[in-house]
Order: structure tokens, then sequence, then C-alpha cells
């Protein structure tokens, strides 16, 4: 709970653009209230630990993000597009829900890849892709790429 | 024209371009999920971009702030569009380009009695 409120605090202070004391102490009030209306079952802290393991999630996705953009602009551009686009179904290994939903956007934010769905028993994530010229790599590039770095920070 | 100004007009110059790509993308994409994957992303990546030469080029703490929140609101509500766009086009049945392969997706449920128009 103490993380969440530090987080939506500045968040406040943020987006309000004014960054003093008295703000941020102002943010903190109006969390502390939006987190007693919205009060649901205690859940597991942020643990600092792993916020090196986050910061390099991040890293390694802003890397992604620039090489496919690069993939795609190529794929756009190219006078006869090259696509080879199919659904994959990847086997996931996470179990939480905000491990699930955090990979999901992860590839959904990559250019060249969107989640479709994940199955019912959360087990499967169908992912669409512009090129998938060998399946069995696709999904080992995901599950040793996104969900391995995922599962260390949410796991 | 300081170093400042040169970086925010060529992170601006990269925004407007990405952007651009992505408005191309759309109109050569074959299916609404190869569309998706070649707009929703690429304008993500520019909206960034166009953010952070706001933050640059003004260079206020207050302008900052709002961009980078902006920029952190934008990374977590675009893919969620992409994914609830792409999810309805499959509950719809909506077909995916020929040769769209391996298509692993199971085939979809056949829509009840009650979804159906009288």
């Amino acid at each position: 709970m103490p993380g969440v409120l530090v987080v939506l605090a500045l968040a406040w202070v943020a987006v309000t653009g004014e960054v003093s004391l008295g703000n941020l102490l102002e943010g903190a009030v109006l969390s502390a209230l939006l987190l007693v209306l919205l009060r649901r079952p205690p859940r597991r802290a942020l643990r600092l630990g792993r916020v090196p393991k986050a910061l390099g999630l991040l890293l390694y996705f802003l890397r992604e993000l620039l090489l496919a953009n690069a993939v795609v602009a190529r794929t756009i551009l190219s006078a006869r597009p090259s696509l080879a686009p199919g659904v994959v179904a990847v086997p996931l290994d996470l179990t939480s829900d905000a491990g699930i939903a955090t990979l999901a956007n992860l590839i959904s934010l990559t250019p060249g890849t969107l989640s479709l769905d994940v199955s019912e028993d959360r087990r499967t994530l169908f992912v669409h892709a512009l090129h998938v010229s060998d399946p069995e790599a696709f999904r080992r590039e995901v599950k040793e790429g996104f969900e391995r770095r995922v599962k260390e920070v949410f796991e | 024209m300081s170093l400042r100004d040169l970086l925010a007009a060529a992170l601006l110059l990269a925004g407007v371009l990405t952007a651009l790509l992505a408005a191309i993308g759309l109109l050569r994409m074959p299916d609404v999920y190869t569309r998706m994957s070649a707009s929703s992303k690429a304008v993500t990546l520019a909206k960034m971009c166009v953010f952070l030469a706001l933050a640059l080029e003004f260079g206020a703490l207050g302008v900052t702030t709002r961009a980078l929140a902006a920029v952190a609101f934008v990374f977590l509500t675009a893919p969620l569009a992409a994914h609830a766009i792409g999810r309805a086009a499959v509950a719809l049945g909506v077909p995916f380009a020929p040769g769209t392969m391996p298509n692993e997706m199971p085939p979809r449920e056949p829509a009840s009695a009650e979804d159906a128009d009288p």
C-alpha cells in the first residue's frame, strides 16, 4: 500500500506540474483518499529489490521498440512488402494477472506484434506478428526475451 | 539556434516522420491485424518523440514532468486499445489476410442464438 501511495502522489506532482513539498502532500492526501475509496484485498507489496530488474526490463523494451520500428518501417516502405503474417500460440510460464497483463502489453507495444487473446485457462497467449518464418523460433524469442524478464520482476 | 533547439527539432522531426510512416502503413497493409501492428505502435513512438521534444524545448520542470506523465499514460493505454481492437476483430470473425501462416488461433465458437440478429 505505501508503495502505491508514493507512486500516485508522484504521478499527481508530475501531472499538475508543480514540484513542491506542499503539492506532494496534497497529492498524498488525495491518493490516500482514493485508496480508501477503492479498497481491495491486500496484495503483495512493491519490492525494492526488484527495481534494478524492472529498469533492465524497461531498457530491453526500449531497445526492442526501436529495432522493431525500424523493421516495420522497412516493411511499410518496401515496394513489395515482404509480409509473412501469422498467429502463434505462446505457452505461458507466467501465472499472475499482473505478469500476464504486462507481457501481453509489452508484446502489443512492440511494433510488428500484437497480443490477440489469452486462452480461458490462462496458459496460452495468442500473438499476431507481421513476420513469422519459424513459429518455434518466434515462441522461443518471446519466452526468452520478454517473458523471462517479466517473470523476474513480477513473480 | 542552440544545441537544445536542434535536438528538440530532431526529436520533433523523428516523431512526425514516424507518424507519417504509420499512416502509410495503414494504407498499405492487407488486413485489420497487420494494420494495427503497423499503426498503433509507431504512433506510440511518435508521441514519445514529440513529448520529449516539448520537454526539452521548454526546459521547465513543470512542463517536463507533465510530458513524461503523458508518455507514461500513452504507454499504458495504447497497447490496451490495440489489444481491444484486435481481440474484437477476432471475436467478430474478421478474416485474416490470405497467407497468414501459421494460424494457431483456435477456431472460434459459433455465435450463440442470442447474439444473432433476429
